[in-house]
């Protein structure tokens, strides 16, 4: 915790260690236990999505129907499904689907709503009001309903929930954005910014936008967990990514039919999508402690 | 003429009342011509430096009326867009604060040559040149290797220079500095003010310096204005002005400041009172309230500047 001693001050103004310490950035989050297991499993189903092929025993979409509904064997780790395909296998390659579908509809909400809350959160005035009652409107609809509603309007398939997801998520990047531009924008460098003739566009994009990147990272990794856990909701009930393509979501529905038989059907796809959520909040916790600097237990201003 | 202002007026509207922030204040300024401009906080001196580049915060604050010419164009009526063009690159600001006025998140040496990218298209390889010049002229050692550098990494008065030279970078005709030393050591003012004068000296550059600080005016400045309440009270050549301080707040301020030929036992005299609300001014002259040589006539109408000697203009009723 001694960190920030090993450096003397330098030129004699105390002045507080940049909120982008890389540094102490990553000696905080390794200190974090729980967001050090966070990185890890993540690391972990990173790693499993990526090299998918060459580490499922078996082709997902083979099907051997003498060997249906089987509980865990040697050739078959975590047993087989209704059709006979390796669920191992099935589990592997349903994680490039949830974790591609998370990532994509995050990516977008992200810069959806970072765009509308920078807009926002500058202009001010009629702009900021309506857009701020557009997203309030957008936070009153449950979440399932609306995707519901989208999917079956768009049609089921990984296409459809992405776009979905991305209505449904880009607000909160918005709020937390519009919000922090609001606090930045009156800052004497703005101002200077100003005086110096940038464009308004440039303002927002040079002088305001790298300013706002820490909760926008922080607010991503939680959002990764939620929209995971919403497309596996979606593909629960039927509506996400069609058969015979694997994801965690289709792979609980249809084990969930054959729960007293071969528990692990619907199991094994459970605890992933479990592990990934937790996961992606633990990251996101520790990371806002880590780009924080109050919260930080050792941060210089507390000392 | 490089800057004419005529009646520069800018209100606050707030739910109270009118702020009279800059009221009826007119100055000249030639090419390469320094101004200072003095008064206590508040009395309008950085609004009516904002008001040139129309940085007046909205909604609230607005031009009322006045004009200001500036190369012959009336600023106030430009576009967006021209005045975007204008700022940072015909008239650059010099602010208060270099840590809160640098971008945290932004190197030094991306700061310093905004106004290079956006006025001159400048392309990033050239600015990292020119930007290691500018930051050499400011006399910041080791110049190629702070370009990197954040702003956290400088002190003060580092990052001051950064704001001197990007002010310079594209050799503006006229550059506001609105109390550019005020945050910094008294050694590293009396620096920063040299390399200042010396660099607006050799490019010709006018310059209005805003400050409280009427030792600053004395050595830097070839005219002085002295604002009170929003109003421009006393106007003159930098020597008048010292040699025969005319309006009474005048005299009270040098009364204040401690003098090396003075006898030491004899107290300063500050001046009595506090400046008024600005939106709540007196009748009259806004000084009268605190005024020795108040009359009658000082509560009942507010004085105009009349000309008292060639270079000299004063607005106090017993010069009327």
């Amino acid at each position: 915790m001694m960190k920030s001693m090993e450096n003397p001050i330098r030129d004699g103004n105390a002045v507080p260690a940049s909120v982008f310490n890389s540094n102490s950035i990553i000696k905080t989050l390794i200190h974090h236990k729980v967001v050090l297991a966070g990185a890890v499993i993540l690391l972990f189903m990173l790693v499993v999505a990526v090299f998918a092929p060459y580490l499922a025993p078996y082709n997902p979409d083979d099907q051997d129907l003498y060997q249906v509904l089987q509980g865990p064997s040697r050739q078959h780790l975590l047993g087989t499904d209704d059709v006979g395909r390796d669920l191992l296998s099935r589990v592997i390659f349903g994680s490039r689907v949830t974790l591609l579908m998370g990532a994509v509809s995050t990516f977008f909400s992200a810069i959806i709503g970072v765009f509308i809350g920078l807009v926002s959160g500058y202009k001010g005035g009629v702009i900021d009001m309506i857009v701020m009652r557009i997203t309030d409107t957008f936070m009153c609809i449950p979440a399932l309903v609306l995707i519901l509603v989208m999917v079956s309007a768009l049609g089921p398939g990984m296409h459809s929930v992405i776009i979905s997801i991305t209505v449904l998520s880009w607000t909160w990047f918005a709020r937390i954005v519009r919000g922090q531009v609001m606090l930045v924008r009156e800052l004497p460098y703005v101002e200077a910014a100003r005086a110096l003739g940038a464009s308004g566009f440039r303002i927002m994009f040079r002088h305001l936008l790298p300013n706002v990147m820490a909760p926008v990272i922080i607010t991503a990794t939680i959002a990764l967990g939620g929209n995971i856990m919403l497309e596996s909701a979606v593909s629960f009930l039927g509506l996400g990514v069609q058969q015979p393509t694997p994801s965690w979501g289709n792979e609980l529905r249809i084990g969930y039919s054959y729960l007293e038989i071969v528990p692990l059907f619907s199991l094994a796809p459970g605890l992933m999508i479990t592990l990934t959520v937790l996961a992606f909040n633990f990251l996101g916790d520790g990371l806002r402690d880590a780009l924080d600097p109050r919260l930080r237990s050792n941060s210089p201003m507390m000392r | 003429m490089l800057l004419a202002v005529r009646n520069l007026t800018t209100y606050f509207f707030n739910g109270q009342g009118t702020v009279k922030a800059v009221d009826d204040v007119s100055y000249e300024l030639e090419e390469g011509q320094t101004m200072g401009i003095v008064g206590e906080s508040g009395c309008g001196k950085t609004v009516s430096a904002l008001s040139l580049l129309r940085l007046i915060p909205g909604p609230s604050g607005r031009i009322v009326r006045g004009e200001i010419l500036f190369e012959g164009r009336d600023l106030l009526k430009l576009s967006q867009d021209e005045i975007c063009s204008i700022r940072g690159n015909r008239i650059a600001m010099i602010f208060q604060e270099p840590m809160t006025s640098l971008n945290p998140v932004l190197t030094i040496g991306y700061q310093v040559m905004e106004p290079l990218l956006v006025h001159k298209g400048m392309n990033k390889k050239a600015g990292i040149l020119k930007c290691i010049e500018l930051l050499k002229s400011v006399q910041i050692p080791d110049a190629p290797s702070r370009v990197g550098a954040y702003p956290h990494q400088f002190s003060g008065g580092m990052g001051q220079r950064a704001m001197i030279a990007m002010g310079l970078s594209c050799n503006p005709r006229l550059i506001i500095a609105d109390e550019p030393t005020t945050a910094l050591d008294v050694t590293i003012q009396a620096e920063l003010l040299e390399i200042m004068k010396g660099l607006t000296r050799d490019h010709g550059t006018a310059m209005i310096i805003i400050t409280h600080n009427l030792g600053v005016v004395a050595r830097y400045a070839d005219k002085v204005m002295v604002m009170y309440a929003g109003k421009a009270i006393e106007k003159a050549l930098t020597p008048d002005l010292y040699r025969r301080p005319r309006h009474p707040y005048t005299k009270g301020l040098m009364a204040s400041i401690p003098r090396l030929d003075q006898d030491i036992r004899q107290k300063l005299r500050p001046i009595e009172g506090q400046p008024p609300d600005l939106a709540n001014l007196p009748k009259g002259c806004a000084f009268a309230p605190r005024c020795a040589f108040c009359v009658e006539r000082c509560r009942r109408e507010p004085p105009a500047l009349i000309k008292i000697s060639e270079n000299h203009e004063v607005a106090c009723w017993n010069y009327a």
